[in-house]
């Protein structure tokens, strides 16, 4: 089964975790907030779509199944 | 059919409009009128019956985002057997952007249309709880009218579940889903993130219908009539008619009932080929009026111009304003009356305003425009609502439309000669959460 990230743009305070743990699918804005690639995650970067999610200091990234 | 619908002509009811709106103009419609035009309720008294008709109608929400009727409330019938919760029913009246009168007007003339249709979702989707929502304290003599309305239906014994009243804040946003549903469990009227959606888990995790106020007087018709009825005006796509609001020159804004699919050339009639159409209000888009002219009211028809019928607001500044200044005062406004919760609205929409200050001053520079253009990309799709991609939309439209005038503004030109703003924009931006309250 696959998984897709998402982010909550409410909880999501900036602090870029996401983007150095995961940079093959999350970037940072000019503002410093991620732009998160919406498709399913290749089966090779689950394990650092996984710290990328336990590292977000405010929770705001997620792992939903798709 | 109700002893009060026989004794109309039967094409009359059938085609003729205006459907929602009082026949004879500016009377509000008591109780007693009402019934007269359209007799009772018809209760189905089976639960799920009226969304077979709804969905059969192809009724949308009428309060900008045309989402099916039938599928929001077959998502509410749906979690409330999956999670046997009773749902909440809300109508919302906020109506939050400023241009648009069309759901005051609606509420002020014909109140019991939309508190019948608030009774027949209730029932369709098994609700214990009705609430409408809307600017009830705020405007004192709104407000009284439906204290009136309400009063009238307890008592005939017309309502099955009580309806009470409640206060929208006056922001851009108060009236946005999930908004409501936050403000209603006493926080403030502020987006929320989705999921979960509120169809599932909404007011205080009840199973939550949002439904606009006009769209409830739709379906409070529906009810009656049926789905062929429905479709007897508008197109085979989008069927039915809907409130318009039009601001034309100086004049007063003028609300009007129209079938969808209607050439915009008959709603604009006086329009000159080089002014600008603002069409579905702030979130909306500017277009050319020899563009706009050639389209119909229809989002089949305008998505080909990248526009969309939203609530029904069609503006047309007068040659002697500055349309530039108008946008870059509703940008502002925009970008204050964001939440301020999400990162890219947050950030975007102010340099957004900035920038088109600037260009509306003639003191851009070089990167102006290409800026503005990435800050729109940025913030699009990116927020928890879509403050931030409906702001864009209006931005863009504006680069695009007013083109010529923009090049005109960098030489030191400008063809307004009023400084009388035209768009209207709410004086006062929330500073505090009490605000929003």
């Amino acid at each position: 089964m696959s998984e897709k990230l998402l982010v909550n743009p409410i909880e999501c305070e900036g602090h870029g975790a996401c983007a150095e743990l995961l940079p093959e699918m999350i970037h940072l804005d000019e503002w410093g907030y991620p732009i998160v690639d919406g498709r399913p995650v290749p089966a090779g970067l689950e394990r650092d779509a996984r710290a990328a999610v336990s590292a977000c200091p405010t929770l705001a990234l997620r792992l939903l199944r798709s | 059919m109700t002893a009060a619908t026989q004794g109309l002509p039967a094409e009359d009811t059938a085609t003729s409009l205006p459907r929602l709106l009082p026949r004879d103009g500016q009377r509000p419609e008591n109780w007693h009128a009402h019934t007269a035009r359209h007799g009772r309720l018809p209760y189905r008294d089976r639960r799920g019956d009226l969304i077979d008709d709804l969905t059969a109608a192809g009724l949308t929400g009428r309060g900008g985002a045309a989402f099916p009727a039938g599928r929001k409330l077959s998502a509410v019938l749906d979690a409330a057997g999956k999670r046997r919760r009773a749902p909440v029913v809300i109508t919302n009246g906020a109506e939050s952007e400023p241009a648009s009168e069309k759901d005051a007007t609606l509420l002020w003339l014909a109140p019991h249309l939309v508190l019948d249709g608030l009774q027949l979702a209730a029932e369709a989707v098994g609700a214990d709880q009705a609430i409408l929502y809307t600017h009830v304290d705020r405007r004192n003599d709104v407000g009284r009218r439906l204290r009136q309305a309400i009063a009238e239906r307890v008592a005939v014994g017309a309502d099955r579940v009580a309806v009470q009243l409640a206060e929208a804040p006056p922001r851009f946003l108060s009236g946005q889903e999930t908004a409501v549903v936050s403000h209603l469990a006493g926080g403030p009227a502020i987006p929320t993130f989705i999921p979960p959606r509120i169809t599932e888990r909404g007011l205080l995790g009840a199973p939550t219908l949002v439904q606009n106020a006009e769209t409830l007087a739709h379906m409070a018709l529906i009810a009656r009539h049926g789905p062929r009825w429905f479709r007897q005006v508008g197109t085979a796509a989008e069927p039915g008619s809907m409130l318009c609001t039009i601001r034309r020159a100086d004049g007063a804004p003028r609300v009007v009932e129209v079938p969808l699919g209607m050439p915009l050339k008959a709603l604009l009639s006086d329009v000159r080929a080089d002014q600008a159409v603002l069409i579905g209000g702030y979130h909306g888009s500017w277009l050319p009026a020899t563009e706009a002219v050639r389209l119909t009211l229809d989002n089949q028809s305008l998505a080909a111009a990248g526009a969309r019928v939203g609530a029904g607001i069609l503006l047309t500044p007068p040659p002697d304003r500055c349309v530039l200044i108008e946008t870059a005062a509703v940008v502002r406004y925009l970008a204050l009356e964001s939440a301020g919760q999400c990162g890219p609205c947050l950030n975007g929409l102010p340099r957004m305003a900035a920038a088109l200050t600037e260009i509306a001053v003639g003191r851009q520079r070089g990167q102006t425009q290409a800026d503005v253009e990435r800050w729109a990309g940025l913030v699009t799709g990116r927020g928890a609502c879509h403050h931030p991609d409906g702001t864009a939309r209006f931005v863009r439209s504006a680069l695009i439309t007013f083109a010529a005038e923009v090049s005109r503004h960098q030489r030191g030109q400008c063809t307004g000669t009023s400084k009388r703003p035209f768009l209207p924009i709410p004086h006062g931006s929330a500073r505090t959460e009490e605000d929003w309250m």
